[in-house]
């Protein structure tokens, strides 16, 4: 289990990098940041990249910084800079709720926010964090830069956007509103495995009254998404215990759930159910 | 080896009757010998191990779960600049299959497996060709460039569906093994009840933490081929590979070094061990081989697929008359080295602690198109006590009696031992040798507080958690017999060295064969040096399997340090102290006078130099403070236990929980308890992983699904409960001076029994369990199914 | 296949000067190319924890990263952690309390589990038991059933030992 040959090219810069992409791309050049998901996939010579473009040395890509009224994540942020609030609000408490959900600990050392979401795992909890609360991914090449919203970001299992030539710069996740509450909840079968499935819920509460109501599923269709039928059942409601239970149901209902020999639709579409309610229960402590 | 034990020691002898019963060391809890390295990173696991101008070898593996092989083309690979050698089935066509362990069961022969594939595949990873390069990563590079046109064929998947054809004219139902004694279609007729339970086992395994490796050469001062990284049976198999390759056993070694982790699986002779010595002997170059935990999953042995179905016929007090029962085992692609081992086995074991009239059984024996499956950590016992306990939870359920009573009404009584079974296990006479299995489920019941443990339970139901307890009772068996040696020498520091034919896969045999030899001979443990997995400095030995290293090594350990104690007290006596022999005594390493304490005795590396070779040695004996021992015993050991578990089901996700596990085990005597403790606990995980999480799946074609650490899910700490241990020591065996029975199977046996009784506890469905292991999903559906959650 | 790349790693204090394909990974040079193999290697991809070290203080696979990028960081492996044997070979608290409560049988997962806990107590002196439990299931022991690791990184904890010899 020995990766494939290739050839290495450390980038001191975001324009090197760029760069050094835009040349090697078109020769089966990839990017590597945290390499938790590349390095396995080589090991298991499911990826045989003849260039790597490492984007661990770009300064500027470590930083994480609130910048008009979003959370922005450099390219090279690791999951372990969530274990505890990188902002007051409450989207920093959400994502440090979140993290300790991705894989292991060492693996949160080096693995990266931006990663997760440029590998599009159905399974990543930051990508459904990223679908719910409306990221927008900041693509760079050599080309100039663009920003793709969430909604245009996932283009199923594994696949995004991103161009060939373009590398995720960084991610913008708006910042929750204040009095916003926010929960998360998955099932895997062991601490640290793939979830079965996930959901995170999110709303602004107006005095008792669900308002600006979120509910994104992961892990059980091909990319995450918000469920906008069950929202609107929240919409302008009090959160009681059938009312959410109602917007659960309606997940449960409005879900095309991957299916594999373990794993039926009609489970993961109950356990969708119950990761929405379980959220729930999440942002309500 | 010339000298035996004294012949009071022999088959047979109580405990009680023990010349030497000094404890000083056996019983204790102390730290292990074999620590100091291994947490300083100088372990000598075979991967860290190299020699000069080494060639890799790596195999190239069927992609095909069954296929005729049309052609094999290597040309891409022998163009590689890096390659030093390509073999196909054509190269080895001179090397025979390989030999399973001498057995009275007949017509496996035509089931063995070649080291490569010939003109057919018959699972996914099946050896089909090896590459060599000086380094591995290249080695990969060129084994990917192999590749096979094959004929698909269809797959064989179930051992329960008709069998199918294995070769032109050969089914694929090897053997059907039957086993009977007492009349059971009489007891069938006449019972007040014939209770059935239908179950499944899934398909796990061992699965070290070490992925399996070898490293072969010739060392030309002495013409033996040296091999690296085998242990389990290191001189049976050094006999057997050396047969294959065509060499004589003595020009042949094998050195275990240290090994991560051994469970029945790793050290069985498998077509890469073979191919990396035959290679080293071919290439006349060092050959090394290491897997990588893909092919671990793929081509290490499988074991445990097994459906039982047994029928019980009861009186109308709920005591059995009979056992019937039926089972199916999955035996993959291939027989290996074991044959028909664990079948045979779980058809023997399979009434267990229970007195049982009558027992017919008819085991189907049958190939399909998976990795070949042996033995795993209590072969055949995992599976058959999981089948007998669910057979007395039906029963408890028809009868209206407690889970408990039904047992106890079953249980063979402490006056029946020893108890003799009218039928053989492995060629062997079943005697259970001792117990009081009634004494260790009251016992039980105090440790765990079991009336405490129902109230709690109860009240959390009544609040609607689905909680409950499930408990399994088991018969072991160890100590397998019949003969082993040791040898055992006092250097002139007074250092000892044991030198043993076991094998050390980690369960700690150096520092138990230290405590028994240091109380056999009056030194401190820490100064004895304990010997293993080497073939080259003891003529025979019989590994590390079956929960035997203890009771025959340990046996053989203490016999051989008796023999040294009595040489030296004679010799001392007659040349050193003017004391007659029964005079004197060896305390802390020192020939001291029983009659005069105090005064200062003469140490024992002082008694070992005066013994160097001289005349007067020579007219003593022999010369050298040095003796061997042999412990022949005829019978097993039957160590026994329960386990119980307390679990809790989430009806939501369909997740168990298991919140506590305990296991009562009688070993007759524990030489180190924090060892036994370790090796129950240790065997608790992979039983919950059996039980929970583990299986290979396969999908419809026959191509394995659970090939990485995240397909195969084993236990993490996240998952293991705490886990509490009730040792007793109320049946010593009778076979050995010690009572000892034997730890390394203690701790899985019962698993997957109480996890299945506990969940149909919880859940309030009898005999809802059928399957393991109980996966959310599965578990899930069974609720739906059953109606106990909405559907 | 790619030429090799002269680089250095600085491994427990020492400079290895290596030469190495870009594809290796670094728990291969660590134990091939630098010669330290305590840091032993179970899966290749990045489940079992068996090679975890400590990079620039933080446990990390080894296995999932090449050598080529750890040039300029701070690698500790297991045979760092003791004393050296001039300065009296001194085993780590997490060393000494391992031995103690028997917490390893064959030995292949203990120099991850050692690093891990190490790197762990060193970042979070006071973790509290449910947090280690979550720390100590990223690697994987087929032996002891965890029940003893837990009971000596507790124990060192508890003596405020974490970094210490």
């Amino acid at each position: 289990m020995k990766a494939g040959s290739f050839e290495w090219h450390p980038a001191r810069s975001a324009d090197e990098a760029v760069a050094l992409l835009a040349e090697y791309a078109p020769q089966d050049g990839r990017v590597i940041a945290g390499g938790q998901s590349l390095v396995p996939s080589m090991a298991l010579r499911l990826a045989f990249p003849s260039h790597l473009i490492d984007i661990n040395g770009v300064e500027e890509f470590s930083r994480v910084r609130v910048e008009g009224g979003d959370l922005v994540i450099g390219a090279c942020v690791r999951h372990a800079a969530f274990h505890a609030p990188v902002e007051p609000g409450p989207l920093g408490r959400l994502l440090t709720q979140v993290v300790h959900n991705i894989a292991h600990y060492p693996i949160r050392q080096r693995g990266t926010f931006c990663g997760s979401l440029a590998n599009a795992d159905p399974a990543s909890e930051w990508c459904l964090v990223a679908a719910t609360l409306g990221a927008r991914m900041v693509a760079r090449s050599v080309r100039g830069e663009r920003v793709i919203e969430a909604s245009e970001w996932f283009q199923g299992i594994m696949t995004t956007a991103l161009e060939e030539d373009e590398l995720l710069a960084e991610v913008r996740l708006p910042l929750l509103p204040a009095g916003s509450r926010a929960g998360f909840y998955e099932f895997s079968r062991r601490a640290g495995d793939y979830a079965l499935a996930m959901a995170l819920v999110a709303w602004r509460d107006d005095g008792g009254t669900m308002r600006e109501v979120r509910i994104g599923t992961g892990s059980v269709e091909v990319q995450p998404r918000r469920i906008t039928v069950a929202e609107a059942l929240l919409e302008g409601r009090v959160a009681s215990p059938d009312a959410i239970a109602a917007a659960a149901a309606a997940v449960s209902a409005d879900v095309d759930p991957l299916e594999d020999i373990h794993t039926t639709a009609d489970y993961r579409r109950d356990l969708v159910g119950t990761a929405v309610r379980r959220a729930y229960a999440q942002a309500g402590d | 080896m010339s000298d035996h034990g004294p012949s009071s020691l022999k088959h047979g002898e109580r405990h009680n009757g023990d010349v030497n019963p000094r404890r000083k060391f056996v019983g204790q809890r102390v730290t292990r010998l074999e620590d100091p390295p291994l947490v300083t990173g100088r372990g000598t696991y075979v991967g860290n191990l190299n020699f000069p101008h080494q060639l890799h070898m790596r195999v190239v593996r069927s992609t095909y779960a069954n296929a005729i092989i049309r052609s094999i083309d290597t040309s891409a690979a022998l163009a590689h600049p890096g390659c030093r050698g390509v073999w196909t089935g054509a190269d080895v066509a001179d090397i025979p299959p390989i030999t399973f362990r001498p057995t009275s069961i007949q017509g496996l022969e035509p089931y063995r497996q070649y080291i490569l594939a010939r003109d057919r595949v018959r699972y996914v990873g099946e050896p089909i060709a090896v590459v060599f390069a000086d380094d591995p990563y290249v080695a990969e590079d060129i084994a990917d460039l192999v590749t096979m046109d094959g004929e698909a064929l269809p797959v064989i998947l179930s051992a329960d569906t008709a069998p199918g054809e294995f070769a032109p004219g050969l089914s694929t139902e090897a053997l059907v093994l039957r086993k009977n004694f007492g009349d059971i279609e009489s007891a069938l007729s006449s019972a007040f009840k014939v209770v059935e339970v239908d179950v499944q086992v899934g398909r796990h395994s061992g699965v070290p933490m070490e992925n399996r490796g070898a490293l072969a050469r010739i060392d030309h001062s002495r013409d033996v081929l040296e091999c690296y990284g085998q242990g389990k049976r290191p001189h049976a198999h050094r006999d057997a590979v050396a047969t294959l390759i065509g060499r004589s056993p003595a020009s042949m070694h094998f050195y275990e070094g240290h090994i991560g982790g051994g469970f029945g699986v790793r050290g069985e002779i498998y077509p890469e061990d073979v191919l990396t010595c035959l290679a080293a002997q071919r290439f006349d170059r060092p050959v090394k081989w290491v897997e990588d935990r893909r092919e671990n999953l793929l081509a290490c042995n499988h074991s445990r697929e097994q459906r039982h179905v047994v029928r019980g016929a009861f009186d109308k007090d709920g005591r059995l008359l009979g056992i019937d029962a039926k089972l199916w085992h999955d035996q993959g692609a291939y027989v290996r080295t074991h044959g028909a081992r664990v079948p045979d086995m779980a058809m023997g074991t399979l009434i267990g602690a229970y007195h049982v009239p009558s027992y017919r059984t008819v085991g189907y024996v049958r190939m399909t198109n998976k990795t070949p499956a042996a033995t795993y950590r209590s072969p055949g016992r995992f599976e058959s006590t999981y089948a007998c306990e669910r057979l007395m939870d039906a029963a408890a359920e028809q009868f209206g009696l407690s889970r408990i009573e039904i047992r106890r009404r079953n249980l063979i009584p402490k006056e029946a031992y020893p108890y003799a079974r009218a039928m053989e296990i492995l060629d062997h006479a079943v005697e259970l040798d001792s117990g009081d299995f009634a004494g260790l489920l009251e016992k039980t019941l105090v440790d765990i507080r079991w009336d405490e443990l129902q109230a709690q339970v109860a009240a959390r139901r009544a609040k609607g958690e689905l909680v409950g307890v499930g408990m399994g009772f088991f018969m072991e068996k160890g100590g397998l017999g019949p003969v082993d040696g040791a040898k055992v020498t006092v250097d002139t520091k007074g250092k000892v060295q044991v030198i043993t034919g076991a094998s050390s896969i980690g369960q700690g045999v150096e520092t138990v064969m230290a405590q028994i030899a240091a109380d056999a001979l009056g030194v401190e443990y820490r100064d004895v040096k304990v010997i293993h997995g080497r073939t080259d400095v003891l003529e025979y030995g019989i590994g590390s399997h079956a929960s035997r290293a203890t009771v025959m090594t340990g046996g053989a350990t203490r016999m051989a340090a008796l023999n040294v104690r009595r040489k030296a007290l004679e010799f001392a006596s007659r040349h050193l102290v003017e004391a007659p022999v029964e005079m004197l005594d060896i305390v802390d390493g020192q020939v001291v006078r029983i009659d005069r304490p105090g005064e200062p005795g003469i140490p024992i590396g002082k008694v070992a130099a005066a013994l160097a070779p001289s005349p007067a040695t020579v007219e003593f004996g022999n010369p050298g403070l040095t003796a061997e021992g042999w412990f022949e015993t005829a019978g097993m050991t039957h160590p026994y236990g329960i386990h119980t578990a307390l679990v809790k089901v989430d009806p939501d996700t369909g997740e168990t929980k298991v919140e506590r596990f305990h296991v009562a085990y009688d070993i007759g005597c524990a030489i180190n308890p924090m060892l036994v403790e370790g090796q129950i606990v240790g065997g608790v995980a992979q039983g919950l992983g059996g039980a929970l999480f583990e299986e290979f799946v396969y999908d419809e074609r026959g191509e394995p699904l659970s090939v990485t650490f995240a397909d195969y899910l084993m236990p993490t700490a996240n998952e293991m409960p705490p886990v509490d241990v009730l040792l007793t020591e109320d049946a010593p065996s009778p076979n050995n001076a010690l009572g000892m029975k034997g730890a390394g199977e203690a701790g899985i046996t019962g698993v997957g029994a109480a996890i299945a009784a506990a969940i149909d506890d919880a859940i309030g469905i009898p005999n809802a369990i059928t399957r393991l292991p109980v996966t959310p999903q599965r578990l899930k559906a069974l609720l739906k199914q059953r109606g106990a959650v909405p559907a | 296949m790619a030429s090799k790349m002269a680089i250095t790693l600085n491994v427990n204090g020492t400079e290895h000067e290596i030469r190495v394909e870009p594809r290796k990974t670094l728990s291969d040079a660590l134990r091939g190319e630098c010669g330290l193999t305590g840091t032993n290697v179970g899966c290749e991809h990045g489940v079992c924890g068996a090679c975890t070290v400590l990079m620039d203080g933080a446990p990390v696979r080894s296995c999932l990263m090449f050598a080529v990028q750890a040039q300029g960081r701070e690698l500790r492996t297991v045979e760092g952690l003791a004393a050296s044997s001039k300065d009296g070979g001194k085993l780590h608290a997490l060393q000494q309390a391992f031995i103690d409560n028997h917490a390893l049988q064959c030995g292949f997962c203990t120099s991850g589990f050692l690093m891990l806990a190490a790197g762990t107590l060193e970042q979070q002196p006071d973790i509290d038991d449910e947090s280690l439990r979550e720390v100590l299931s990223s690697n994987l022991c087929r032996c002891t059933g965890y029940q003893n690791i837990l009971r000596a990184v507790r124990q060192v904890r508890d003596a405020g030992q974490g970094g210490a010899r």
